[in-house]
């Protein structure tokens, strides 16, 4: 709460004549207002959470049990690392679009460019990934448009053209959907900085790509940081384009997950797979803790 | 006009070799950003397109005559579809318009904690919590049903909606709060004819959103809804999947249009005021 919250709420109960007495049924009113909001994440999400790692460790008899772990290692063990593999690689593709995108936005010299591509990039921003994964299956086929644009420009011959819907697929659909993503974020934190230093750094003959990453990038590293990290989990649970893309082994956590379920009724292993999952999710939040500390004390 | 002056200096200015680097390179972009898209438009309106065919042999109508069809399924699922969106927004800003109040203007002593778990289903992989919810709404019978599809969703777009809502109140000028209790009005008239009106634009962003996600959702539809809730995107996966591209692209287009409407009127509602309040 900060100190002008405060301030006019004091304002307002001397107003109103009220004593403090009165102030702290006012503040047993707000948590009434928010306890319904509170009970609804806690019910549909903290306990589902929570059941999760319970049942994960949960043996035939109710015992505590590693053996869900042991047979999803040996299973999915090459799964875990495909997964892990393809989240880093889109996540560092994504990182590095963005910041060229958002770097141009900033500092393009061309007002007319910078235009069309402020207009062009947010394209796949709404755009849902049921549909993005449907988009790219079409688009990355052997018979996609892909295909024949580099056919048609010559350079590939058309008995060599393959489909991309393999790993490769997966990234391509979670690079185009979240890389929009993190450029708005981005643009938008490079749109609010001071602009002395960009020019001070432009005056004594930086080039552009200099003053962007010396100059403009320690600054937005939070933004960039957040919105990596957000992308990171969402690519780590998305369901539909992996399952639309690459259904096949090697794929995915999600889609073992999902192949858990609907074909075995295997809820434990289900559950120690998202367990890995979420381990793998918190060591990206661990790493953005680790930065944003870093930056703190600085 | 002053916009189209400085890139006329700007264009004199830079050689010509450079600009048409920098068209053909915004061309390449134009193809990645439109292209797939173009592909799916295609396929919507193919009758025949075969391997080696740079453009589909024949296009027509005939799927999209059968998507229509009076008994056809899609019109089913976009009607499911809808109909899940409004209650989940309903459900979700009936309990987040008091929290997001109580947020943006009462005294709350761990106001950034309670933020921040709000924050927790964006920030966490949902697979898990779907997961185990459709097990627990399979042992209570909520597993396909349309009822236990809106509970999913509305607990996830409770999040942005909570988010929003803040804002959009604490973009209200508290004087004018201050001014109509000084003038009698009750607290809860206050509200209802000062506070919510102002707050109104704001809302109905949170509102759009939430439709939206609950619009596209796929995960916990995919978990909780089967066997017998088919909403819009089960409905295309499963076109996908059977190999009926032409379903599956009309089923995609269908879900595009109300995203593309809401990216081009987005900032009517959501103002720069309101955004600035986010996470404040």
């Amino acid at each position: 709460m900060s100190r002008a919250d405060s301030r006019s709420l004091a304002r307002n109960c001397a107003v109103l004549g009220m004593t403090k007495s009165d102030a702290t049924v006012g503040a047993w009113r707000a948590y009434a207002l928010v306890g319904p909001a509170l009970a609804v994440i806690a019910v549909f999400f903290v306990l589902p959470l929570a059941m999760s790692a319970v049942l994960a460790f949960r043996g035939k008899t109710g015992e505590f049990t590693l053996e869900h772990f042991d047979k999803s290692w040996d299973l999915y063990r090459t799964d875990l690392m495909f997964t892990i593999g393809i989240v880093l690689l889109s996540t560092v593709l994504i990182g590095v679009v963005a910041i060229v995108i958002a770097g141009y936005l900033t500092l393009g010299e061309n007002p007319r460019a910078v235009a069309v591509l402020r207009w062009l990039y947010r394209w796949p921003l709404f755009i849902p990934f049921i549909v993005t994964g449907q988009v790219m299956r079409t688009f990355l086929a052997k018979n996609g448009m892909l295909n024949h644009v580099l056919i048609g420009a010559g350079w590939v011959e058309p008995l060599a053209a393959q489909s991309v819907l393999d790993w490769r697929g997966i990234v391509v659909a979670f690079v185009w959907k979240q890389a929009p993503f993190v450029t708005l974020l981005l643009a938008g934190a490079m749109a609010s900085l001071e602009t002395q230093h960009i020019e001070a750094a432009r005056n004594l003959g930086a080039p552009r790509w200099r003053v962007l990453i010396d100059v403009i990038l320690p600054q937005v590293r939070g933004t960039l940081l957040v919105g990596l990290v957000l992308s990171f989990v969402t690519m780590l649970s998305v369901l539909s384009v992996p399952l639309m893309i690459n259904p096949n082994s090697p794929t995915m956590m999600t889609v073992d997950v999902a192949y858990r379920i609907n074909t075995h009724g295997d809820y434990a292993v289900a559950n120690a797979l998202c367990l890995m999952s979420l381990v793998v999710a918190g060591f990206g939040a661990w790493f953005y803790l680790r930065h944003s500390a870093r930056s703190f004390s600085q | 006009m002053s916009a189209i002056g400085t890139s006329m200096n700007a264009g004199a200015a830079s050689s010509w070799p450079r600009m048409f680097g920098i068209a053909l390179l915004l061309a390449l972009f134009a193809f990645v950003i439109f292209g797939p898209l173009a592909n799916l438009f295609l396929w919507a309106f193919a009758e025949k397109w075969y391997f080696p065919s740079k453009l589909p042999q024949e296009f027509g109508f005939t799927f999209w005559a059968r998507v229509f069809a009076p008994r056809g399924n899609a019109l089913t699922s976009l009607g499911t579809s809808i109909w899940i969106a409004l209650l989940t927004v309903l459900m979700s800003l009936i309990v987040a318009i008091p929290a997001g109040y109580a947020l943006a203007r009462l005294r709350l002593r761990w106001r950034s904690l309670i933020l921040l778990a709000f924050l927790l289903p964006q920030a966490v992989p949902n697979l898990p919590v779907y997961v185990n919810i459709a097990r627990v709404f399979y042992e209570i019978g909520l597993n396909g049903t349309i009822l236990g599809v809106v509970l999913v969703h509305a607990a996830h777009g409770l999040v942005l909606a909570v988010w929003i809502a803040s804002a959009a109140f604490a973009s209200v000028d508290v004087s004018l709060e201050e001014a109509a209790r000084n003038i009698g009005a009750s607290p809860w008239t206050c509200f209802r004819t000062v506070t919510l009106p102002l707050a109104a634009p704001g809302l109905i962003a949170s509102a759009i959103f939430v439709f939206l996600e609950s619009l596209d959702e796929f995960t916990g539809t995919y978990f909780v809804g089967v066997p017998d809730v088919t909403t819009l995107p089960l409905l295309m996966f499963n076109a996908s999947m059977g190999g009926n591209y032409q379903i599956a692209s009309i089923t995609a287009l269908l879900l595009l249009v109300p995203s593309i409407a809401f990216m081009l009127v987005v900032e009517r509602f959501l103002k720069a005021d309101v955004l600035a309040m986010v996470g404040r």
